[in-house]
């Protein structure tokens, strides 16, 4: 391939060449702060915690209770009805918070991915609980749903109910604040993926007869599917690491003591570092299964769909 | 003819659904208003008990929290932490977005999920090893110590935002560039910085209000003088009892005034979806 | 103004690979001062490869370029000094037309009056005078392909190198520009290289052509000659013969050396290299005449394309074979004509060697 005429040299810039034609050369030195970053606070983070989770603290109630055996904190948490049950805690918040968001975004983006005026105005608005964040939404919560709030005195004075409703406080409350926070962030998405179709696939099924629930049906659904996926996984994620709210206006001790208050407390209330790390882990574990699931159900559910109109 | 018929079919059968659907959105943006409002004049009110105002009006609260909970103190460190964070996550971020723009090379894919496991995981499970890593070395509980923390989300969505953005600045441009004489030093100043700028300032933007909001990190490596607005808020809310209620509105209502203030110069330069994600439309 | 400013740009060898491909394989080419060198071929031929690795954009995996007895191969881009108009034109977004031309100019930190009245000239040149002020997205695309030459041309440099520069015109334009490029190269007298895939538009504009294949040269010649005399079958089917009739060569005939005349069955040609046992006949459809006459066939009309003056028209041989005519008489589909062609406008090559791609024949 090189001139054969000087060997060394040509070996050389060969090389050289070679590593310029997979795109490694001096550009590259600009990936090192972002690397060098990355390692240092995330990467070396998370693996100090997963070692730190298989060596339980001396002197913490787990090794009094399971021995200091690498997989005693994980025991310890499994066979605690108190810390195992902070799982279903959550994932009862999370899926139907993360479930409810997607399907209910989807017809009002469907109703509005064309273009009107006051669009603007409306994402704009909606993006206002998203910046307020999660503390803000519980403290309003805490006001406007609580018993004196304006949505019970309402209740009561249209005569639905008798006695205030507790919606604070409770698991609904923190539905209600994973609702509010995380509707619009799922209908943003799913707006911008619908408005990813592009409208002529449904103009043309209309000429060929089709009604609109059935180009709902047949065209956009199985097109906005595979987003569909990704924004339940996005605000599931969202919800599943619910915290402030779930301390705020649920109950943080019973229905809503969800698995980031677990991990909080044995952190920074008992100090065992090993176990906190172990639930932070069981945490991502958890999270990684979901969103697992959901996103090789959209491989195969896109496959499907792609092949069934080919 | 066909067509016709069916957009207007489509018209005709679509009416009560259109109607549940503006329904549900009012019915969603009245209990936002409600949520947001409650607070406001909860914060205005001298006392309310019952009814559906207070009984008179003041805003004596604003003043009260101001100095009780040290918020002028309070709100300095929340911009010195989002400055801060802006700014050191635009500079490791921006080349890094650079080389991966514009080279292919192996190991690029595993380069790209390290970066991007930051956003996809929830912070506080990450934040819990974080902090206790941050702890170890003495540096949680301080500001630098939170700096830190809110820049393990903000380097990876920098270069999120800007790989897309420098992609779609034609590489012939640069040689272009380079043809008519220019070396790398002024490559970088003259035709790629002027150009990155709306990029870097969408970033920086998005940062900001991003970091501002960021709760769960904040508060895990905050000591009592490097709190954020936010965190501050958090605190005052669970210790509720000690303060009265209309002073911790106040000082929600001092955060939803901060926020939105960010959120008009935020709009200024990005579209509200860019707020949420940056999952591109063409996906 | 001035001529050009070198006397000899020389290729040697020239290489460049791509992991195991080689994109450009040694391609040698002399090419002198004030003179406009097409490098043709289809997409993938080399041809843009050659043109990076001459601007400096490609390092070479072998040969030397040397300028004037210079060598230049071994300098970045921005020390070479060469003119370069892109596909896309590549102008800088974020500049007026101005600053996008006299950007080279401060680069070569030219003086700032010095700089002014170049700039000026090159828009004269480029006739921009309305639009100097504007920013490239406010020009239309033959507008913006002006600013990429003058831009190019400011520094009046050794070299000007073009990339495909009419490719995203439209046609109308395209042909406008390509009498303007031609009038600017008059008038300066620049050295250029210009790349295309447009075999109308390189014969029309260069003083010499490269006709490059899979990283090889082809044929190197002044438009005329490559245009008449094809040295192989891919050059006749990229110069617009495309009709080519693969035919069993008659015993006996062409074996003389040095014997230009062959006999392919009913069809007298003239042989263009050695053959085998058949050989490919290749025809362009405006050498068709209809009427009696030397190598007279029969055919069959099956569509006729209106083309003003002349008709487009597809035929199909007693044999079986497709045929494109290009005729003045008027046909309608199911004639059937009697067509002929000159024995020395067949030209016949090796059945073995390779042809021009589809999409260009």
């Amino acid at each position: 391939m090189a001139a054969p005429a000087a060997p060394a040299t040509a070996g050389r810039i060969a090389l050289r060449h070679r590593l310029a034609d997979r795109g490694m050369d001096r550009t590259l030195l600009l990936l090192v702060p972002a690397v060098v970053f990355i390692v240092a606070l995330f990467i070396y983070p998370f693996v100090y915690g997963l070692q730190l989770s298989f060596q339980p603290q001396p002197g913490s109630e787990t090794v009094q209770r399971y021995g200091s055996g690498p997989f005693a904190d994980y025991h310890a948490f499994f066979a605690d009805s108190y810390l195992r049950n902070t799982i279903w805690t959550t994932l009862k918040l999370s899926l139907p918070a993360g479930l409810f968001n997607v399907i209910a975004s989807v017809p009002i983006a469907y109703r509005m991915r064309g273009k009107f005026r006051g669009k603007r105005t409306i994402t704009t608005i909606l993006v206002v609980p998203i910046t307020l964040g999660t503390v803000l939404t519980a403290e309003g919560l805490l006001a406007f749903m609580g018993p004196t709030g304006w949505l019970n005195r309402l209740l009561i004075d249209v005569g639905i109910v008798d006695h205030p409703v507790r919606f604070t406080h409770n698991y609904w409350g923190v539905l209600f604040s994973l609702i509010i926070s995380g509707f619009p962030f799922a209908f943003l998405l799913t707006l911008s993926y619908l408005s990813g179709i592009d409208p002529t696939l449904e103009r043309a099924a209309a000429t060929l007869g089709a009604g609109w629930w059935q180009r709902f049906r047949f065209i956009t659904l199985p097109l906005l599917a595979p987003g569909l996926a990704i924004t339940f996984c996005l605000t599931f994620v969202l919800a599943f690491s619910v915290f402030p709210s779930a301390v705020m206006v649920g109950d943080p001790s019973g229905t809503t003591r969800v698995i980031s208050i677990a991990a909080f407390h044995a952190a920074f209330e008992q100090y065992d570092y090993s176990m906190a790390s172990a639930i932070a882990m069981i945490m991502g574990a958890v999270e990684l299964i979901v969103v697992g699931l959901v996103l090789g159900w959209r491989a195969s559910l896109y496959r499907g769909a792609s092949g069934g109109k080919g | 003819m066909s067509a016709a018929i069916a957009t207007e079919r489509k018209g005709l059968a679509l009416r009560p659904g259109a109607w549940l659907v503006w329904g549900a959105v009012v019915f969603f943006l009245l209990i936002l208003a409600g949520v947001v409002g409650a607070v406001v004049v909860d914060s205005f009110g001298t006392r309310w008990f019952s009814g559906w105002l207070p009984s008179g009006w003041t805003s004596r609260w604003y003043g009260k929290t101001w100095h009780e909970f040290d918020l002028g103190n309070v709100l300095v460190v929340t911009l010195e932490v989002a400055v801060a964070v802006v700014v050191v996550s635009l500079v490791v971020g921006v080349p890094a977005a650079y080389a991966l723009a514009r080279r292919t090379f192996p190991g690029k894919r595993v380069l790209m999920v390290a970066f991007m496991l930051p956003i996809l995981i929830p912070p506080i499970t990450y934040g819990v090893p974080l902090a206790t890593v941050l702890y170890k070395f003495h540096l949680a509980g301080k500001l630098s110590g939170v700096i830190l923390a809110n820049l393990v989300p903000a380097v990876p969505f920098v270069i999120l935002v800007m790989t897309p953005f420098i992609e779609q600045i034609d590489p012939k441009i640069e040689s272009a560039a380079r043809m008519c004489g220019a070396r790398t030093r002024v490559i970088f100043t003259r035709i790629l910085g002027p150009l990155l700028i709306p990029g870097m300032l969408a970033a920086a933007v998005l940062i900001l209000v991003r970091t501002v909001g960021m709760f769960e990190l904040t508060f895990l490596t905050a000591g009592s003088d490097s709190q954020t607005l936010v965190v501050a808020l958090y605190y005052s809310v669970s210790a509720a009892g000690i303060r009265a209620q209309q002073e911790i509105d106040a000082m929600a209502v001092i955060y939803t005034l901060f926020m939105l203030v960010l959120l008009v110069v935020a709009l200024r330069f990005v579209n509200p979806t860019q707020l949420v994600t940056q999952i591109k439309e063409r996906d | 103004m001035s001529g050009s400013k070198i006397s000899e740009l020389r290729l040697d060898h020239v290489s460049r690979g791509f992991g195991e491909v080689l994109a450009l394989d040694g391609l040698d080419l002399t090419i002198e001062g004030g003179e406009f060198v097409a490098l043709l071929g289809p997409s993938g031929c080399g041809k843009s490869t050659a043109l990076n690795c001459l601007a400096g954009l490609l390092p070479l995996t072998g040969g030397s370029i040397t300028l004037d007895g210079r060598r230049i191969d071994t300098l970045p881009p921005e020390q070479r000094g060469f003119g370069m108009v892109f596909q896309n034109y590549a102008l800088f977004p974020h500049m007026s037309v101005r600053a996008n031309i006299g950007f080279g100019l401060k680069m070569a930190k030219v003086g700032k009056a010095e700089a002014q009245r170049r700039v000026d000239e090159a828009v004269r040149l480029v006739q921009l005078g309305d639009h100097a002020a504007k920013f490239p997205g406010q020009l239309s695309g033959g507008q913006q392909q002006r600013v990429a030459i003058a831009r190019a041309i400011v520094l009046e440099p050794a070299l000007v190198l073009m990339d495909e520069p009419l490719s995203n015109l439209d046609a109308k334009l395209r042909l406008e520009m390509r009498t303007e490029i031609r009038r600017i190269h008059q008038t300066l007298g620049l050295t250029t290289v210009y790349v295309t895939h447009d075999q109308e538009e390189a014969l029309s504009l260069a003083d010499r052509l490269v006709l490059l294949r899979e990283g090889k040269v082809q044929q190197v010649g002044p438009p005329e000659t490559v245009y008449t005399e094809p040295a192989n079958r891919f050059v006749a089917g990229f110069m617009g013969y495309r009709n080519e009739l693969e035919l069993p060569v008659s015993p006996g005939s062409g074996t003389a050396v040095g014997d230009k005349t062959v006999v392919l069955g009913d069809l007298t040609g003239t042989r263009r290299e050695d053959l085998g046992e058949t050989a490919v006949a290749a025809i362009r459809p405006e050498d068709f005449t209809v009427g009696d006459g030397p190598n007279a066939m029969e055919v069959d009309v099956e569509v006729v394309e209106f083309q003003g003056r002349e008709q487009a028209v597809q035929a199909r041989t007693a044999g079986g074979d497709e045929l494109h005519l290009r005729v003045q008489a008027r046909l309608a589909p199911g004639d059937r004509v009697t067509v002929s062609v000159p024995p020395e406008r067949v030209l016949v090559f090796a059945a073995d060697s390779p042809a021009a791609p589809e999409e260009v024949a």
